[in-house]
């Protein structure tokens, strides 16, 4: 349905091939939560992973520093329609996180878990193979708290709502259990280039 | 297929002006009723396909003509639009009511405080009409803040409203200019001036919902934290990425 005087601003080609649908590139870093932002004591923070409520590993913040880091670059996309291109983290990545913590996955589904009380759902699959990290830091510096500091997970294939703020634990899941925005109407898996924004897209 | 992330079509009823910045653009479609402090997704489609969407809250109440207002963003794609070209009878794309987190409804009890800078009104707006017009008994206050008195959406409706309900109390804070009425601040919204004005409205909030940029909501929640509310009672809504 064409919208009668509507022209829009289009983004170059090159731009266009990045953006999936439904989204417009921006160079702001938008801050969404659902609640004040926490303020966290990195002398208490801990990380745990945990398989039900079952901990199978869990670090200090001087512990985590001392994990294999890792480097990822490249664009992140917000179901509230924007997109940031080029962005850089570094982090410990989730390959590296379960190697560490020496464990076999013991099921397919994760839940992150966030200071402020909100969750969000993963599948193992998402989080594994070099696709997901918990960020510590963004474009070279200490991650704001903003921003998710002093850790957020980052899962940049996925929208980000998935990517979950104030992270403090990875939990196993026998199965796919609804996070947060999940009970709330989003979709279960959130990939943008399918749009799978709300929960009965498909 | 049809719910509330099926696109349909919306008709453009009227547009007025709210403020110098801000339209109220009121919209017929057949949507579910909305919850106050939902909002729509909204499409715009150029001759060519090519489509650009946002999300705007509802201001109106449950059951009454929908409105949205927009705020004119200079270097928007979407928003010029809606000040500049839009007239009554044009259609356009919209999906909702959408939203399950930033949302009051009578049953959810009070009292409950509102705080909205700017264009955050817009939620907060469907909350206190939702209110007014179920005649509960319980005690809101509205703090918006604005840089004048012109640039405050609803002063005039939320004026009258005060003065037939004593259980509203409604403040503006006026950034940048003289207030208009008694209880008009002339400050910004921090933690001091936030306390003050929780402990003259002599209630102790149930549901806190904080709507504006997101300098204003950091700023006003810090300040709410330090009037020693909880984290868990506050919901928040952050307005775009231009700050």
């Amino acid at each position: 349905m064409v919208t009668r005087g509507f022209t829009g601003r289009r983004p170059s080609a090159a731009f266009a091939r990045r953006l999936p649908p439904g989204q417009f590139e921006t160079d702001d870093f938008p801050v969404l939560a659902k609640g004040p932002t926490p303020e966290l004591d990195l002398a208490t923070w801990r990380f745990t992973l945990s398989h039900g409520p079952r901990p199978l590993a869990s670090w200090s913040w001087a512990e985590f520093q001392a994990l294999p880091r890792t480097r990822w670059q490249g664009d992140i996309h917000c179901v509230t329609t924007w997109s940031k291109f080029d962005t850089r983290w570094e982090g410990v990545g989730i390959d590296d996180l379960l190697a560490a913590a020496g464990v076999a996955p013991p099921s397919a589904f994760l839940l992150a878990l966030s200071h402020d009380d909100y969750d969000t759902n993963v599948p193992l699959a998402d989080l594994v193979g070099g696709r997901a990290m918990v960020a510590t830091h963004f474009d070279g510096q200490p991650l704001t708290a903003e921003h998710g500091g002093p850790a957020r997970l980052l899962v940049p294939h996925l929208y980000f709502w998935k990517s979950a703020k104030w992270l403090k634990g990875l939990r196993f899941t026998a199965r796919d259990e609804a996070g947060f925005w999940e009970l709330r109407g989003y979709h279960m898996r959130g990939d943008p280039w399918k749009q799978q924004r709300y929960s009965d897209d498909p | 297929m049809s719910g509330p992330t099926h696109w349909q079509e919306a008709v453009i009823e009227r547009i007025a002006s709210a403020t110098p910045r801000i339209v109220s653009v009121f919209l017929k479609a057949e949507l579910a009723r909305h919850i106050a402090g939902q909002h729509l997704d909204v499409r715009l489609t150029a001759p060519d396909g090519y489509a650009a969407q946002r999300s705007y809250s509802i201001a109106s109440a449950p059951g009454q003509p929908l409105e949205l207002i927009i705020e004119k963003l200079d270097d928007g794609e979407v928003s010029p639009y809606f000040h500049d070209i839009a007239q009554a009878g044009d259609a356009l794309e919209v999906r909702g009511p959408l939203g399950g987190h930033f949302i009051w409804r009578a049953e959810d009890g009070g009292p409950v405080l509102l705080v909205a800078g700017g264009s955050g009104i817009a939620p907060l707006m469907a909350m206190v009409r939702d209110w007014a017009r179920a005649a509960v008994d319980l005690p809101l206050m509205l703090v918006c803040s604005a840089r004048t008195w012109g640039e405050l959406a609803f002063g005039e409706e939320l004026e009258q409203l005060e003065a037939s309900r004593v259980d509203l109390r409604f403040v503006a804070a006026i950034t940048r200019g003289p207030g208009r009425r008694p209880a008009d601040r002339t400050q910004r919204l921090d933690a001091p001036a936030l306390k003050e004005l929780i402990a003259q409205w002599g209630q102790v909030p149930r549901h806190v919902f904080v709507c504006g940029s997101n300098r204003f909501v950091e700023g006003v929640t810090r300040g709410l934290a330090d009037a020693s509310l909880p984290a868990g009672m506050i919901r928040t809504e952050r307005y775009g990425g231009a700050e």
